[in-house]
């Protein structure tokens, strides 16, 4: 345990957020629109309850056999010629990538998205190598063209609004010879098809993620929209995938009661444009495809969450459900995280990768209203696994010491009821006072936090149980 | 109706305790008129506020001293859903790994009821002596709706109230206040208490009811602060027709 | 199957084993996990994947169509040639068809659509649309499954604007593990038949990636237009 460690400042990000009114328009907009497509996908199918609990089963079942699923994986991936790469730190991902792409001569790679590549901080290293990345999802293209984080992890660029993407595209398109900006949707998106197809062509390695690994047949599953991903996995002579090791299931009929779960979940689809289940490298006979087939398989700490009590957090299909749903999301968005999973999910594995001493902020910004949990299609007890890392975090001395004592001293009286009693009849009549006539306080010492945007209304004078006691021994007496 | 007189113990918790009395007389009068004998132990806070902090230990404390203080009624009946899931879902999950005190948590556990979800689903309620003059607009406190599943209960007993007319909010979102979060993270709190507010005061309610102080002080504070003059009550008050006996949250007898 | 000498291998499977608190499976454990791969257990497929017979085609043809694809119904395979020259003219994309080199694609009678001139192969880039057959189509969702191939280059399915699909109504299926089945008929009890790429297709290719509002023809084809030909119907997911 790390005492040194200072908890991200997500405070600062925070405000820094919430006074920004583009985003708050963009935040709205997401809400707005991908809330109620949930609730119609979930209203449309009425086995949903009953997916989700068959979903989390499997998963939990291969969970704590990952090992032997994991061993099966490899055997049937290398079976179809694909090779896999076991790697117990981001370092040792980074590294296997960089092989590859040098065995390759590659130049330029292009990357749909994958949340493990920016876990690993793989485009920077990349770039320190002497090769480019691309991204090629159009969310991932635009916040790497702004030198940006993604700020969620289904729709990176949902902070951004047009006018800004219609900026972004114009000063960094000229080169390719656009200098007629654009300013409608439809023609920023013509304008990235456009741009990307060459690099789509030119690419020498073609990374991408996974939502699933598919243990009986060696396959990895992508779900996508745009298509970019098969174009990435396709075109190249080389095709990397990167995936953590908690992303297997066991077979093909395992993965289609996640799949039926996982679009309804993230946007409201019964099933993406493009599900694409990948076995292997190019066969013989084939007409086109990769010539190599590379599955990454990363740990970097999913292994020590196994038997842990965050365990559950390995069941997450990465649908993004919770943090549309997250009020504290819908707030400050994903960048005041500070983190690469952010949200109520990132809230909880956010720590497991970075510690709770950094990560402190994240499962405590929470009101714990449970919409996460309400809409997690994998049935993840999200504000459960919050308190265990704030009991963690009370445990280790990561929590603010100064909270901490008041806390306990506030429970030490709890804990002595008739001790308590008089410290509320004192506030109760001391509150009353500063309340007046007009029934409510809007300043008060100590209570800064509160009275800064709210006025506290007054107690009516008495304790309900000092009251009640009065009344009724005089009626009994 | 049951035939013989439930013996309920009233677990009045702390805002309401400290802030609100009215609430408790207004409970007790609903469930003595309905036939119960209410019973208020010496008690003092359910743990919510160890619990989440991530103070196992002490929340544990509380935990055991709520049991030992209640488990004895036939029901325990508490005007909160924040309070009454702590009673009724974490206390067992609190003491799961205490050998002596997981059945007892388990037992008490069963019979603990947040207020309008006994009145509606054990007394079965049907009729009320309470009116209103007004259109009310109702708040579900995030525990009371995820954690305990009650929706329905708040809205059939309101119905029973001549004159009252509701108007649904139809929103789900959190009011910012849980617990300690809305001092820990006021700007964030804020935040969530206004989209809450703007979406309650577009549809101009006379009146704001919601079943749990916590909600109703954050909603009542920052609504008074905004200048609105809608009025703000625990849902018990306008049950037991209570609302001419006290002023509104937030509003004193002068101007 | 000899164990790898890799020490990152070694590594996370000692990883994981600890935090398990065991060692590895016993080889009945093994066997038994194993023996769950070969039963392979369908989930629960919802009453959405289980149309009456007679229902499947329109309700293809529903899903297909809420997904932004236009699904046209020929009475036979022999009028592809000409629906597909009307594409085409309607559209306004020149006479160049690429065409996956499936055996009854090509066999079909292109005489009677003399002004297409057709490619075939794989894609390159410059191709604006493109004909090939699926391995099935799913009612559930509407959804084709494509299977990479000598006979279907997978390029086909991504680079063109418009990906033309000629679908037999006997290779419609009501639910994704009917697919499964036939993939693992045709691998003969070992590992089910996969090729490198399996595509599951639903609509033509969008993002919602600007201010959410959803744009067709992000990176893929946008434009998917399914010719339906009603052969002698019955159901399995046979190319």
């Amino acid at each position: 345990m790390s005492s040194h460690a200072e908890p991200l400042a997500f405070k600062a990000n925070a405000r820094r957020a919430l006074a920004d009114r583009d985003l708050d328009t963009a935040l709205g907009r997401m809400t707005s629109g991908l809330v109620p497509n949930r609730a119609r996908a979930v209203a449309a199918l009425p086995e949903f309850e009953a997916l989700r609990d068959r979903a989390r089963e499997l998963k939990d079942h291969v969970l704590v056999n990952l090992d032997h699923y994991l061993e099966r994986f490899e055997t049937n991936c290398l079976a179809s010629g694909g090779q896999v790469h076991w790697c117990p730190t981001a370092e040792d991902a980074r590294r296997i990538v960089l092989e590859v792409c040098r065995a390759a001569g590659a130049r330029t790679v292009t990357k749909s998205k994958s949340m493990i590549a920016e876990e690993l901080g793989l485009n920077g290293f990349l770039e320190a190598n002497g090769i480019r990345p691309i991204e090629t999802d159009l969310g991932e293209y635009i916040v790497q063209l702004a030198d940006e984080p993604p700020s969620h992890i289904i729709a990176p660029a949902v902070h951004k609004t047009k006018e800004q993407i219609s900026e972004l595209f114009h000063r960094h398109h000229a080169r390719y010879g656009l200098s007629q900006r654009q300013t409608e949707p439809r023609a920023l998106v013509a304008e990235a098809r456009q741009v990307l197809r060459q690099k789509f062509l030119d690419a020498d390695v073609g990374i991408t993620g996974a939502n699933f690994l598919i243990a009986e047949s060696g396959s990895s599953v992508m779900v996508t929209n745009e298509g970019n991903g098969d174009l990435t996995q396709t075109l190249p002579r080389v095709h990397v995938v990167i995936a953590s090791i908690e992303k297997v299931v066991a077979t093909l009929e395992d993965a289609t009661t996640i799949l039926r779960l996982l679009s309804r979940s993230a946007t409201g689809q019964e099933f993406s444009a493009y599900t694409t289940i990948t076995t292997g490298s190019k066969r013989p006979e084939d007409a086109d495809g990769p010539d190599e087939f590379h599955v990454i398989l990363l740990d970097n700490g999913r292994s020590a969450l196994i038997g842990s009590e965050f365990q559950d957090i390995l069941r997450c299909i990465r649908c993004g459900a919770c943090m549309n749903h997250c009020p504290v999301y819908r707030s400050v968005g994903g960048h005041a995280y500070g983190a690469v999973y952010v949200g109520p999910m990132g809230a909880v594995l956010s720590p497991a990768l970075i510690g709770i001493e950094r990560g402190l902020h994240l499962p405590n910004a929470s009101s714990f209203c449970g919409r996460c949990e309400s809409v997690c299609p994998m049935r993840i007890p999200l504000p459960k696994l919050m308190r265990y890392w704030r009991e963690r975090a009370f445990d280790s001395g990561a929590a603010p010491a100064a909270e901490r004592w008041a806390l306990r001293a506030w429970a030490w009286a709890a804990c002595r009821p008739r001790l308590y009693a008089q410290g509320a009849r004192l506030a109760a009549r001391l509150l009353r006072l500063l309340g007046g006539s007009r029934g409510r306080i809007g300043r008060l010492w100590l209570a800064g936090a509160w009275t800064a945007t709210r006025e506290l209304p007054a107690p009516e004078g008495r304790t309900f149980q000092e009251r009640w006691h009065a009344e009724r021994e005089r009626s009994d007496g | 109706m049951p035939e013989k007189a439930l013996n309920v113990g009233l677990f009045i918790t702390c805002l309401a305790d400290l802030f609100r009395p009215t609430v408790g007389f207004a409970a007790a009068r609903l469930l003595e008129e309905a036939g119960c004998r209410v019973h208020v132990p010496l008690q003092s806070c359910c743990g919510q506020p160890a619990y989440n902090a991530g103070d196992r230990r002490d929340a544990q404390r509380l935990a055991r001293q709520a049991i030992r203080a209640f488990e004895d009624f036939d029901y325990v009946v508490a005007p909160s859903g924040s309070c009454a899931g702590m009673l009724s879902v974490q206390y067992p999950e609190l003491l799961k790994e205490d050998p002596n005190w997981a059945a007892r948590a388990r037992r008490m556990a069963r019979k603990c009821y947040e207020l309008t979800a006994f009145l509606a689903d054990v007394l079965k309620i049907e009729a009320l002596s309470a009116r209103y003059n007004g259109v009310a607009t109702y708040h579900d406190s995030c525990s009371s709706l995820r954690e305990l599943g009650i929706r329905s209960q708040p809205r059939a007993l309101l119905s029973l109230v001549e004159n009252l007319r509701l108007s649904d909010l139809d929103d789900e979102e959190c009011c910012g206040f849980g617990g300690t979060f809305c001092v820990k993270y006021p700007e964030i709190s804020t935040a969530m208490l206004d989209r809450k507010l703007d979406r309650i005061l577009a549809s101009q309610p006379d009146l704001l009811l919601a079943a749990d102080l916590g909600c109703l002080l954050n909603l009542a504070g920052r609504l008074k602060r905004r200048g609105s003059d809608i009025e703000v009550r625990h849902i018990a008050e306008v049950l037991a027709d209570m609302a001419a006996e006290t002023p509104g949250i937030g509003e004193g007898e002068g101007p | 199957m000899a164990g790898r000498r890799d020490p990152g291998r070694a590594a996370i499977l000692e990883a994981i084993r600890g935090a398990l608190g065991r060692a590895a499976l016993s080889a009945d454990g093994a066997g038994e996990l194993d023996a769950r791969l070969r039963r392979h257990p369908a989930g629960l497929i919802p009453a959405q994947g289980k149309p009456k017979a007679e229902a499947r085609l329109a309700q293809f043809q529903a899903k297909a169509e809420a997904v932004a694809c236009t699904v046209e119904r020929l009475a036979g395979a022999d009028r592809v040639p000409a629906a597909v020259a009307e594409y085409l003219r309607r559209h306004n994309l020149g006479p160049e068809l690429a065409l996956a080199p499936e055996a009854w694609l090509e066999a079909l009678p292109w005489d009677r659509a003399p002004m297409l001139q057709l490619r075939k192969g794989a894609a390159s880039g410059v191709e604006r649309v493109a004909l090939t057959a699926a391995f099935a189509g799913v009612a559930e969702t509407g959804t084709l499954v494509t299977l990479s191939g000598p006979s279907h280059p997978t390029t086909l399915n991504f680079l063109p604007e418009h990906h033309l699909v000629a679908l037999k109504a006997s290779q419609v299926v009501g639910a994704y593990e009917e697919v499964w089945a036939a993939l693992r008929k045709a691998g003969k009890g070992r590992r089910p038949a996969l090729p490198r790429a399996l595509n599951m297709i639903t609509g033509p290719s969008r993002t919602g990636d600007i201010e959410l509002e959803i744009q067709l023809g992000a990176h893929g084809p946008r434009a998917l237009h399914v010719l339906l030909i009603d052969d002698e119907g019955g159901d399995g997911g046979q190319a």
